[in-house]
């Protein structure tokens, strides 16, 4: 009779372990997801520079300066070999691709150009995206921490190695922003 | 946001739970009425009449209803690219995994709802005036609401609420007509004793009583429902674009121009009943009206709501309920306590999607059109449903009818100045700090105040009599027409 007792109540516990286990797995899974979402619409945005620039260039092809630095800030992106870096990059992309748009104010033929109009709208569709895609990424990681956290699962998530995940916080102010894109 | 979807499950179970019991109920107190030994029997029909409408609803309703609607799937991006654009980044922003399906509805007036049966099978359709008349952020916005419904899992209940209380009005109805026309004596005649034919009697009292009150019963916990998902869908609304004022803009648009008149324009009265708690704005509603019928809460309350985010701290969920005690009061409360302390991250609000060359156009043009009617000698001012209305220099009437309202409005005219102040000979309360007009009573003149003026006393340009012009002072001036 006890044994039986004893048995049921070590079966209980292992399903509930296995129940939580699982539901952390869950979670993380979801924040890789989100990771590689925001990954996703950055690799769109890279997509888009080229064409971009090859549209205004044939409007405003005394502006070198300010293309040649987006077409390097974009390689730069590319090339980054850790997150840390590519978050840097895109921040200067961003940057860079704002000095564009400042520089496209002043044709008013480039700005009625119906291809360059389409490109303006997927340009800002994806800043939009990486905006809303970051910040599913942190909520996913708040819920994910917060699991990790709170008992009874910190004890599950500390014996089965799950680690806190860092929130997608841009370092300096000037990128926080999402980049001015007026045209 | 996942423990808002776990506490509006739970309460939309208990929803359903009661309506499922006031429809078997409302069923066995009819079959009663009819037979006392019958009662199962009335109860086991409710039952098939409900699934036979939810199996129907289940399979094909989304369906039914968006070709109701006359509705059109947009299947490709080269379609609507902006629409589809903003559908996907809100896709992302929800973090749900697949898009929804878009629809396109051919209708002027600007209009949008969700619908489908789970988050993956969801669709948002868009009528073509909301495309027309919104900008990004508004469309958005717009958007973003409906995908709020969808994440919320607001439409699948919302089906089987609307399919429930569907089914109580029929059985009703039905019930209803019945006793109309047999006056119940055929189904006395079967019961031969006498207390079997006073429990019937009491019974069938009991069925007239249920029959009329289960109705309205049903629709007072369908709207209620309604509308708290409503002010939820605007919450997840905000918390998803970072931008609270687009949707507020948004429904300020769409409810300003077209919430009045809907029901006398619109011809297919009957399917706008029924999608009424579906849209984002429920197109029956006579304009500003609401109460405990009302699907949707007042238009002006959700945009007031949304316009005091910015003031209580950012685009979160805590930021929303806190601007909803601002309008309603301190001790109100609007998103359940599980929903505000997964919401409480700090969302910040975001700059606002850079205008297109259209719509900086349409602005340029009406700006335009305003100087060349002031310079026409056109009066103009706003009637109090907010159209602008312009009365051209030949029409001398006093008061012209609102286009839309259909209310009276008196054409602002400068007044005569009876006091013995020799100053001045006639006098204009301004209503704004803006542009606005008025006519002399003398010479008929018009008369314009730039916002810059500020002056006391300027003279007619026709009469050259002196006019006192009073500086507005706020909303009292705000609802006053001098009349002459």
């Amino acid at each position: 009779m006890e044994t039986i007792i004893v048995i049921a109540v070590i079966a209980v516990l292992v399903l509930w372990i296995i129940g939580i286990y699982n539901g952390l797995v869950k979670l993380r899974n979801h924040v890789k997801n989100a990771w590689a979402q925001i990954d996703v619409q950055l690799k769109r945005r890279h997509d888009l520079i080229p064409n971009l620039v090859e549209t205004v260039k044939g409007y405003a092809s005394h502006e070198k300066d300010t293309l040649q630095g987006v077409i390097e800030a974009r390689s730069k992106a590319v090339a980054a070999p850790d997150v840390a870096q590519q978050v840097e990059a895109e921040g200067e992309l961003s940057a860079a691709l704002g000095r564009l748009m400042v520089v496209v104010e002043q044709y008013p033929d480039l700005k009625a150009n119906q291809n360059f109009l389409s490109l303006q709208e997927e340009l800002t569709s994806t800043e939009n995206r990486i905006g809303f895609s970051r910040q599913n990424y942190n909520d996913n990681v708040m819920r994910f921490n917060t699991r990790i956290q709170s008992f009874p699962s910190n004890v599950v998530a500390n014996s089965f190695g799950f680690h806190e995940e860092p929130f997608f916080e841009l370092k300096d102010e000037a990128a926080r922003q999402a980049p001015e894109v007026k045209f | 946001m996942w423990e808002a979807i776990e506490s509006n499950k739970r309460r939309s179970w208990a929803l359903v739970a009661i309506m499922a019991i006031l429809l078997l109920g409302l069923g066995a107190a009819i079959g009663g009425a009819v037979d006392p030994a019958a009662w199962w029997i009335g109860a086991a029909c409710a039952a098939v009449v409900f699934a036979a409408m939810f199996a129907t609803a289940w399979i094909g309703g989304d369906r039914i209803l968006l070709r109701g609607v006359g509705g059109r799937r947009i299947h490709s991006k080269a379609e609507i690219p902006r629409l589809w654009n903003v559908v996907e980044e809100m896709t992302i922003a929800a973090g749900v995994p697949s898009m929804p399906e878009i629809w396109l509805i051919e209708d002027k007036r600007p209009n949008a709802f969700a619908t489908g049966k789970s988050v993956e099978t969801g669709a948002v359709a868009v009528t073509s005036g909301l495309l027309s008349r919104m900008n990004r952020d508004e469309l958005q916005g717009v958007v973003a609401h409906e995908m709020g419904h969808i994440v919320n899992r607001d439409i699948r209940f919302m089906t089987l609420a609307g399919i429930m209380v569907g089914s109580i009005v029929l059985l009703s109805e039905v019930f209803l007509r019945y006793m109309w026309f047999s006056g119940g004596g055929h189904a006395r005649r079967r019961t031969g004793k006498n207390v079997d034919g006073r429990l019937q009697a009491v019974l069938m009292i009991a069925g007239i009583v249920a029959a009329l009150l289960a109705p309205v019963l049903a629709r007072l916990l369908y709207f209620a429902c309604s509308r708290r998902r409503e002010y939820l869908a605007d919450a997840s609304a905000a918390r998803f674009t970072r931008y609270p004022e687009g949707l507020a803009s948004a429904l300020e648009k769409i409810s300003s121009r077209y919430g009045g008149s809907a029901r006398k324009r619109h011809g297919r009265d009957e399917s706008s009943r029924v999608l009424a708690p579906m849209y984002i704005i429920n197109p029956m509603q006579a304009h500003g009206s609401t109460g405990i019928f009302s699907t949707h809460p007042p238009t002006q309350k959700r945009i007031e709501v949304l316009r005091n985010m910015a003031g209580a701290g950012g685009a979160h969920f805590a930021a929303y309920e806190s601007a909803y005690q601002r309008v309603f009061g301190k001790d109100q409360r609007c998103l359940g306590e599980v929903t505000l302390t997964e919401g409480r991250r700090p969302l910040e609000i975001r700059d606002p999607a850079p205008k297109s060359e259209a719509e900086s156009a349409t602005d340029r043009l009406r700006e335009v059109t305003d100087l060349l009617d002031r310079m026409g000698e056109f009066v103009a001012f706003h009637c109090l449903c907010g159209v602008g209305i312009k009365v051209p220099p030949g029409l001398h009437a006093s008061k012209v009818a609102c286009p839309r309202c259909g209310r009276e409005q008196g054409v602002p005219t400068a007044s005569v100045v009876t006091a013995e102040q020799p100053e001045a000979e006639l006098k204009y309360q301004r209503k704004s700090e803006g542009w606005e007009s008025f006519r002399c009573p003398h010479c008929d003149k018009t008369t314009h105040l730039s916002p810059a003026l500020e002056a006391p006393r300027i003279r007619c340009s026709g009469c050259r009599r002196k006019i006192e012009i009073l500086p507005a002072t706020g909303e009292r001036a705000a609802t006053e027409t001098p009349n002459p």
